[in-house]
């Protein structure tokens, strides 16, 4: 579905992506894991379109995207959870609901997307006319996942979705993103917490300095030395 | 009763000064550029207005509509010309650029059509007094208000409700999330100036029916007051800019009506500084801390 080739990715003069390439195939859940700074949210950004490769190639079903701007991108099926949720905070969370369907224009289609999304995030449903700036973390991470849904996408960029939330919350959120998995929805997790994220991964990707050094069925990773050591906490 | 009459003055003069805030607010809003050369589309909106009316014969509303959309133009011109390409400069680069384009304007169109002043027809609307319990009141005064308030509802509206309402705030709030909604944020900032300076072509008009007197650098006082307006009501907030300008038109009214005119204009400007030493955020601004 989603297939990068080789890419580099600079800030300015420093290169945060060398050579990078992955695959994505429908209806899995693929994840990055890696340490701050590797360059993981720096590859979510370059298949959204907010950055640009220097060289190499983005395909999505088979059409290049690499160097699209975002809105194409979003148009064609892809959807970009951002870090740090980036709700729009001075409106309401149906507003927000609504600009994630900005594109569409099947109003019909977009109530009953709404609807999905509130059966999902029943949380959302009960702060409907709250401005998006009170509600607390995990309904913010909700309340973005559920703008990224309406768009209607065929994948879904999650960039640390568990970032600052309660382990409760972690936990029901990972359940979401099996069940949006599980609706027919392709998923790119980014994640710290690389135990959580293998446990619902299909395959994964390790990421360092900007370079893939590893990648696997989640499983396989799960057992490997190297990994323990790095990323699993190991003993 | 003079004082309520000075109150309607300082009501018709805040509401011309709410129009032109308005823009200034938008603007910033989503590029956070205080762009100077909105009080020329002020101005170049007044002389469209003034040709409209004398030349193409026209009356006051459609002469009204052909200045709204041809500083619509003009404003999403000046956007595409001078600010895009800075729109990843410094702030400065822009502010200085945005000097330039105000200097541009001004002297281009004295360069045109020359630096002598026009005057605005007094037949565009009738002039009849009203009195309303004891006060007399020019029915050209309540005109003038009720377009004003007419054009800020539709614009409360057009920000509330419509999808292109909703775009603008987005990439006034955050540009890059709003990107990955699917907005087109280039087009966006457009419809942004282009509304603006249309409300600026506007004020231009209804300033030359009220004021009479227009010339090429008409637009410089008022554009700057309008500024001060914008501040006093909160940058980037649209209610503060309306109530801004209200308040600073009432506030010159009283200073006028209570004899010291010729000080009107330095109390507009003391405002500015005792908004910025004591209030920096304005009237409806709100005290946000960063988050991180």
């Amino acid at each position: 579905m989603l297939k990068i080739e080789d890419i580099n990715v600079y800030y300015g003069n420093i290169q945060a992506l060398k050579g990078v390439t992955m695959e994505i195939n429908e209806g899995e859940i693929v994840t990055l894991i890696g340490a701050n700074g590797a360059g993981k949210s720096t590859l979510l950004k370059t298949i959204s379109g907010l950055l640009k490769p220097k060289q190499g190639k983005v395909l999505f079903e088979e059409g290049s995207i690499g160097g699209k701007a975002a809105q194409s991108i979003v148009k064609m099926g892809i959807s970009h959870v951002p870090e740090g949720r980036r709700v729009f905070a001075n409106m309401t969370v149906a507003e927000n609901l609504e600009l994630g369907a900005y594109l569409r224009k099947d109003k019909e289609g977009i109530k009953k997307d709404m609807e999905k999304v509130y059966e999902l995030f029943p949380r959302l449903l009960e702060r409907i006319k709250q401005q998006a700036g009170t509600l607390s973390g995990g309904e913010q991470q909700m309340l973005a996942m559920g703008r990224a849904l309406m768009a209607k996408p065929r994948l879904l960029l999650l960039d640390e979705p568990s970032m600052g939330l309660a382990p409760l919350l972690v936990k029901q959120i990972f359940n979401i993103i099996q069940e949006i998995s599980e609706a027919g929805t392709t998923i790119l997790l980014v994640e710290q917490n690389a135990n959580l994220a293998l446990s619902i991964a299909d395959r994964a990707y390790v990421v360092e300095t900007g370079r893939i050094v590893l990648s696997g069925n989640a499983d396989e990773l799960t057992s490997s030395e190297e990994i323990k050591m790095a990323y699993l906490g190991g003993h | 009763m003079e004082l309520i009459q000075q109150l309607v003055n300082g009501i018709s003069l805040g509401s011309i000064y709410a129009l032109i805030a308005l823009g200034y607010t938008m603007v910033y809003g989503i590029v956070k550029l205080i762009n100077f050369a909105h009080g020329d589309v002020f101005m170049v909106g007044s002389f469209v207005g003034f040709y409209s009316i004398t030349v193409l014969d026209l009356s006051f509303i459609p002469a009204l509509l052909i200045s709204m959309i041809v500083c619509a133009i003009f404003g999403v011109l000046i956007e595409r010309i001078a600010y895009k390409p800075l729109r990843n400069a410094t702030r400065i680069a822009a502010l200085i650029t945005a000097i330039g384009v105000s200097l541009l304007i001004e002297n281009g169109l004295i360069y045109i059509r020359g630096a002598q002043p026009e005057a605005y027809p007094n037949d565009v609307l009738p002039m009849d007094k009203l009195d309303i319990l004891g006060v007399s009141i020019s029915s050209q005064s309540i005109l003038i208000l009720s377009v004003s308030i007419i054009l800020m509802i539709i614009l409360q509206f057009v920000v509330h409700k419509t999808k292109i309402g909703k775009a603008m705030r987005a990439v006034s709030f955050d540009s890059e999330a709003a990107t990955l909604m699917g907005i087109n944020v280039n087009n966006t900032i457009s419809a942004t100036f282009a509304i603006g300076s249309a409300l600026a072509g506007a004020a231009g008009v209804i300033f030359g029916i009220y004021y009479i007197k227009i010339e090429p650098l008409m637009g410089v006082l008022p554009g700057l007051k309008a500024f001060v307006a914008a501040v006093l009501g909160g940058i980037g907030i649209i209610p503060g800019a309306m109530v801004g300008g209200l308040l600073l038109g009432v506030i010159e009214a009283l200073v006028s009506a209570a004899g010291y005119s010729l000080w009107r204009d330095g109390v507009a400007f003391i405002v500015l500084i005792l908004i910025l030493i004591f209030l920096p955020q304005g009237l409806f601004g709100k005290n946000k801390r960063e988050k991180v």
